[in-house]
């Protein structure tokens, strides 16, 4: 017998550092019921928390993590796919293995938690799904190829998606901060990171708080008309 | 075994059917069409059954399948015709060569 929730239950991919931890924190103090998931376990324990330790490209450890949710909540109302890996390196010098790491976490797995995701959603006709991409897409940042490579195609997904989903019940759209201080931008040169931030209209790094405001709206039960889009911060 | 996957098939198609109102011309059976011509489901609904029926069989047989392969869309004859043509095929897709797709 399936346990059914009044809370709405919110995934959130990559939820134990940075970003995706200030996430599932900000939604857990929402009342949501938040299953989080990373290649490592989380150290810190809530009683409305789940975690999941699993490479978010992984099929049967994604489709694994899906069922489990099904069969102790019966239904995905939220999912924000934030998990992501970042590869500031000059094109001439960058392995392709590399590229292979950051398509297969940011696009495949993306991919996946929206295919998985919206199999849920689709039977209760409600869904909302907010990926993650970067400035470094409109800015065409040299030195983040890759990177922005795979989160135009994020983008392009989540059109995509939104116009498969839409009849549904189910939104589709991105995020995409300016940097934010955390370990994904770690090893960038304090120059580059100005440099970036001087190109926005708001010439400030962006903060969880920002992105938190944004991925509000986008789970806001009234924004049920607002899908295909992205959105980024700072005005690029 | 068919006949367990044609029931599997029916309760899934019945599932769809209540949730988005659809009239049903007679009881749904092993001929019911699915998709195409006199079929009860358009596209939406085709994809909302697949969904289920894939559900099922993880549930109910351990199998992660998929219905919607490349090989189910290069078939001359559709698995997607009638409700024993999609257990037939789901049916295939279970064997123990290839009940594992992932």
């Amino acid at each position: 017998m399936r346990k059914r929730t009044d809370a709405p239950v919110t995934i959130v991919t990559g939820a134990r550092r940075g970003i995706g931890a200030h996430l599932a924190r900000h939604y857990l103090e929402l009342g949501h019921l938040v299953v989080g998931c990373s290649r490592k376990s989380v150290e810190w324990r809530h009683e409305r928390y789940a975690h999941f330790a699993l490479d978010v490209a992984d099929e049967r450890a994604v489709r694994e993590l899906f069922r489990t949710v099904r069969d102790q909540h019966g239904r995905v109302d939220h999912l924000i796919n934030n998990a992501g890996i970042a590869s500031m390196n000059h094109a001439l010098v960058t392995p392709l293995s590399s590229v292979h790491g950051l398509l297969s976490t940011n696009v495949a797995g993306t991919f996946l938690f929206c295919r998985e995701a919206a199999k849920q959603m689709q039977k209760r006709r409600y869904g909302r799904i907010v990926n993650f991409t970067t400035v470094a897409v409109p800015l065409k940042l040299a030195g983040e190829a890759v990177y922005a490579a795979s989160k135009a195609a994020v983008e392009t997904l989540t059109a995509v998606l939104a116009r498969e989903f839409g009849q549904f019940g189910i939104t589709a759209n991105a995020v995409g901060p300016g940097p934010v201080d955390t370990d994904l931008i770690r090893g960038v040169p304090g120059e580059k990171i100005d440099e970036l931030v001087s190109r926005q209209a708001i010439r400030r790094k962006t903060t969880l708080t920002d992105i938190a405001n944004v991925v509000d709206f986008f789970l806001a039960e009234a924004s049920g008309m607002v899908t295909g889009q992205t959105l980024y911060l700072g005005g690029v | 075994m068919i006949d367990r996957l044609i029931t599997v098939v029916v309760r899934s198609a019945q599932d769809v059917v209540e949730r988005e109102g659809i009239e049903l011309r007679e009881e749904l059976g092993p001929d019911t069409p699915l998709f195409g011509r006199n079929g009860v489901f358009d596209s939406l609904g085709l994809v909302s059954l697949i969904v289920g029926v894939e559900e099922v069989l993880s549930d109910q047989f351990g199998a992660s399948v998929s219905l919607a392969d490349e090989r189910a869309m290069s078939q001359a004859n559709s698995p997607f015709r009638t409700i024993r043509s999609l257990a037939e095929y789901a049916a295939g897709q279970l064997e123990p060569s290839d009940a594992q797709t992932d």
